[in-house]
């Protein structure tokens, strides 16, 4: 080996900000010998999000320090910190603002506020965002203040004014998002409800009735009612999570893992977030059950780094069940022993591809796996490990707690069960709303209030930028797995993000374009360069300046979006021209017909 | 031991191949001549390139033949119009956002599925020296479509013996896996940015002689675009001076060492111009250290 570390020594904020991670460095550091791929690898992204957080940035010999002590090869811990967005390899004010400019924010006004915050606040101080996940409450910031003790702030209805507040670390209040929905609360249940540090109040609404249950049932019992259930993921992907399930609990090798997807960075989705916000301990109960059932005795809820407070809530949520032994070793006096713990995202779309989150987890670079083999047999440092999304865990507790068949009492028969929909754009209150399957586009939106001010709909953005714009006439589509598909639709992450006469479509599907392009992570050619092609070609067709005409274009988009689909390694370059293929087919632009 | 053997159909033809080959390998037992970049017999499979893709009956999108593994009654298509579609496209991608002149094998697929990089419009200019580097992740200037991105940029020569031009690099991977786990395990360079900004470099771009590299140059023997390049060679070729008709290749024995690598030497008017070891030899797999590599300068002394 011919390892060669960073020799330059840390500053005292550095080595505060690594050894806070690590513990104390021990007297005699041994030297850099070999590259470690074991577990204390895994310790690489928290510990640059320390050196972030603490020190502001993440310098050279603050990641020198970091590689030594971890054993990664600096170029390779390079790597990994020049992959994420809310890493800075560049020394920057130690208050610094994350303006959202996606499509809902953009929808609100976010173009005029970013041209205020550099007027009012100048160009050093900010940075634009990809969507923050506060949709419902656009234009949304997210505020970090480097320190000792860091202070981390995201807020929706943003201004210069809250902007500049939150630099100078004055709190700056969150607003409650709005929740409605018809039929039973069930996702809904607490939320709003409950106090979210309080386990007592948890119980006192029916929590940990799914675990005892769960405890009655029997591993076997819960996969059967999971599997009766036809429950499938709510992340996007819609897979049977019963069958997910079974394949982990029967994989021979060992140990086996949960992991929770809470990686939600769809632009429009912000559901998981509301659910951790104000139901922590549901999520910590739901992966509890999905240890007990998969044969799991460790988890990990990779959360989303751009959610301090779901983060802040889910930690002390965690903390609170270790202490009264819901937690840890011999769970509820049965024997039965898990450790859950947070693992936070560093700003990277692309981490929320299940096996890009395994890698990030892990100390790699957030780049996707190719599959087969498939997480169920090699997923989590290569073990068996059932990844599910936040909201589908949730939907966990019903199902154990009541059964089956009381579970299917709404819904269709394909998708049964109720939906969380994260509504946004014009609309009158946009929030969450969790409907039973088979709801109408057409009555959410009418459930949300409607489109404000008498305007018209021009389209609404269905599933996320990876799904579909429908225009008025498609508004009769009922959102379940089975509709959605028969019309060529998908449901994705819940999106339903509403647009009015006023806004134009071309700056929209640009910034989709462009987030595909930041968001890809470069590995593959078809998404690497196919993204940034199809960023130039919408550009061209929105400025009506098309290579040759507009009939070649669409012919040139129409082959990439192909290949894309195809070739990629992944769901972010399959389906980063769904949204632009199904907007031109609503807006001709140049004139084509 | 003897394996288990898999049946499958590959263009309606039968194939029978171990249970642990490749689509590729299966492709290759009948004959069928796969397209490879980023593949090479002696690493491991990256899949990133693409361009192997072929049709699996059943499978939701294309398959990766150079790592996906052959499976009992796969059918399998290799020149259909989805995989014709994708691998011009591959070739398109390619060909319009890097330099791919040095790669002979890349000029003879894009005539062979018809590919045409110039669709996309005229190359965007040169980047400055440093430019790509400084690339944070999830930004980059809004396009107005005129021009297609490159990774166009200045030539990266650090030191006497060898030098990086990236405007070549198509992110194979070939050298991160040499210089780490699959030869080296020097772990000197690695991918760092995102997105089309991604880029093999060393920690903070750190010049080469700064950082861990030991100078082995088996990046540049894997290398299949001239990306990596004997500084020798870049200066011939820079003159118009480089000639392969006027070059030949002997093997010899490294007389450095007891190990024996085979090196196989370029030479051009009485000057060796490019030292490799072939990847199928037993002793070396293709690898050689920095003295075989590059400690050639006493051919050429006085003594």
């Amino acid at each position: 080996m011919d390892l060669r570390a960073i020799e330059t020594p840390p500053g005292e904020d550095e080595r505060a900000a690594v050894d806070s991670v690590l513990g104390p460095a021990p007297a005699h550091e041994p030297p850099l010998s070999a590259r470690v791929t074991d577990e204390r690898r895994t310790q690489l992204l928290p510990t640059l999000l320390a050196l972030q957080a603490q020190v502001g940035w993440v310098s050279e010999r603050g990641l020198g320090y970091a590689c030594r002590r971890l054993g990664v090869p600096p170029a390779e811990g390079f790597g990994v910190a020049s992959f994420y967005g809310l890493l800075s390899l560049e020394q920057r004010p130690a208050a610094f603002a994350h303006v959202c400019d996606d499509l809902a924010c953009k929808a609100a006004g976010a173009e005029r506020l970013c041209a205020e915050v550099t007027t009012r606040l100048g160009e050093k101080s900010w940075a634009r965002s990809p969507c923050l996940g506060l949709c419902e409450q656009a234009p949304a910031a997210l505020v970090t203040v480097a320190g000792q003790r860091p202070l981390e702030q995201a807020f929706g209805h943003a201004t210069t004014d809250k902007i500049a507040a939150a630099l100078s670390a004055t709190p700056v209040a969150a607003q409650t998002p709005h929740f409605g929905g018809t039929g039973p609360r069930r996702l809904l249940a607490r939320v709003g409800v409950v106090d979210p540090s309080s386990l007592d109040d948890y119980r006192a609404h029916g929590g940990y009735a799914a675990l005892r249950e769960a405890l009655v049932r029997g591993t076997e019992g819960v996969l059967q009612e999971i599997t009766l259930a036809k429950l499938v993921g709510r992340g996007g992907a819609a897979f049977p999570t019963g069958r997910k399930w079974e394949a982990v609990a029967r994989a021979p090798a060992r140990p086996h893992y949960v992991v929770c997807n809470a990686d939600e960075s769809e632009p429009g989705t912000f559901k998981d977030r509301v659910l951790i916000e104000h139901d922590p301990f549901g999520l910590v109960e739901a992966m509890t059950i999905a240890g007990f059932a998969t044969g799991a005795e460790r988890g990990v809820i990779y959360l989303r780094g751009e959610y301090p407070l779901a983060f802040a809530r889910l930690s002390h949520a965690i903390a609170v069940a270790r202490k009264h032994g819901l937690l840890g070793a011999d769970i509820m006096g049965r024997g039965f022993t898990f450790e859950l713990e947070v693992r936070r995202g560093a700003g990277a779309y692309i981490c929320g591809e299940e096996t890009a989150l395994f890698n990030s987890i892990e100390g790699y670079r957030g780049e996707p796996r190719n599959k087969p083999p498939f997480p169920v047999h090699s997923g989590l440092f290569g073990k068996p490990t059932a990844i599910n999304n936040v909201e589908t865990l949730v939907a966990v507790l019903d199902i154990v707690r009541d059964g089956a068949a009381a579970y299917g009492s709404v819904g269709t028969s394909g998708s049964p069960g109720t939906k969380l929909f994260c509504v946004s754009g014009k609309v009158e209150k946009p929030g969450v709303y969790e409907l039973p399957f088979g709801a109408r586009v057409d009555e959410l939106i009418a459930l949300a209030g409607g489109v404000p001010g008498g305007k018209k709909l021009r389209a609404v953005l269905l599933g996320g930028a990876a799904g579909h714009f429908i225009g008025p006439e498609r508004l009769h589509v009922q959102l379940s797995f089975e509709h959605t598909r028969a019309a060529g639709l998908s449901l994705g992450s819940g999106v339903v993000m509403v647009f009015d006469e006023t806004d134009e479509l071309g700056p929209l599907l640009q910034r989709i374009a462009a987030f595909f392009r930041d968001e890809s992570c470069g590995q593959c050619v078809p998404c690497r360069v196919g993204t940034v092609r199809q960023e130039e070609l919408v550009a061209r067709l929105v400025a009506q300046r098309p290579l040759g005409s507009v009939q070649t274009e669409l012919t040139l988009l129409n082959e990439l979006a192909q290949s894309m689909r195809d070739a990629s390694i992944c769901g972010l370059g399959q389906t980063a021209s769904s949204a632009i293929e199904s907007a031109l087919a609503l807006t001709p632009f140049g004139g084509a017909s | 031991m003897t394996r288990r053997t898999v049946q499958l159909t590959i263009d309606g033809k039968q194939a029978s191949v171990p249970e642990d080959a490749t689509l590729l390998d299966a492709c290759t037992s009948l004959g069928i001549e796969t397209p490879t970049l980023c593949w090479a017999e002696n690493l491991t499979p990256v899949n990133v390139c693409r361009i192997c893709v072929v049709e699996v009956e059943g499978a939701r999108v294309l398959v990766p033949s150079c790592s996906r593994k052959v499976e009992a009654g796969m059918v399998v298509h290799t020149d259909s119009p989805r995989v014709r579609t994708s691998r011009k496209l591959v070739l398109e991608l390619l060909g319009s956002s890097v330099d791919m002149s040095l790669s002979p094998i890349f000029l003879e697929y894009s005539k062979r599925y018809g590919a045409d990089p110039a669709r996309f419009g005229p190359k965007a200019p040169k980047a400055k020296a440093g430019e790509r580097d400084a690339a944070v992740p999830g930004h980059h200037h809004a396009p107005d479509g005129t021009h297609a991105a490159t990774v166009a940029q200045p030539v990266k020569r650090d030191n006497d013996l060898f030098l990086r031009d990236y405007e070549k690099c198509m992110l194979c991977m070939k050298c991160v896996q040499a210089c780490g786990t699959d030869a080296q395990n020097t772990f000197a360079i690695a991918v760092s940015g995102r997105g089309f900004e991604a880029r093999i470099s060393t920690e903070h771009d750190t010049a080469l002689p700064d950082s861990a590299c030991v100078f082995c140059g088996n990046c540049i023997g894997v290398c299949p675009t001239g990306a990596l390049m004997f500084n020798v060679e870049h200066d011939l070729r820079a003159a118009k001076k480089w000639d392969e008709s006027k070059q030949t290749v002997t093997d010899t024995v490294c007389s450095y060492c007891g190990v024996g690598c085979t090196l196989s030497l370029r030479v051009q008017d009485n000057q060796i111009v490019r030292v490799t070891s072939p990847s199928d030899n037993s002793v070396t797999a293709g690898n050689l250290c920095v003295k075989g590599r590059f400690g050639w300068g006493f051919v050429k002394g006085d003594e």
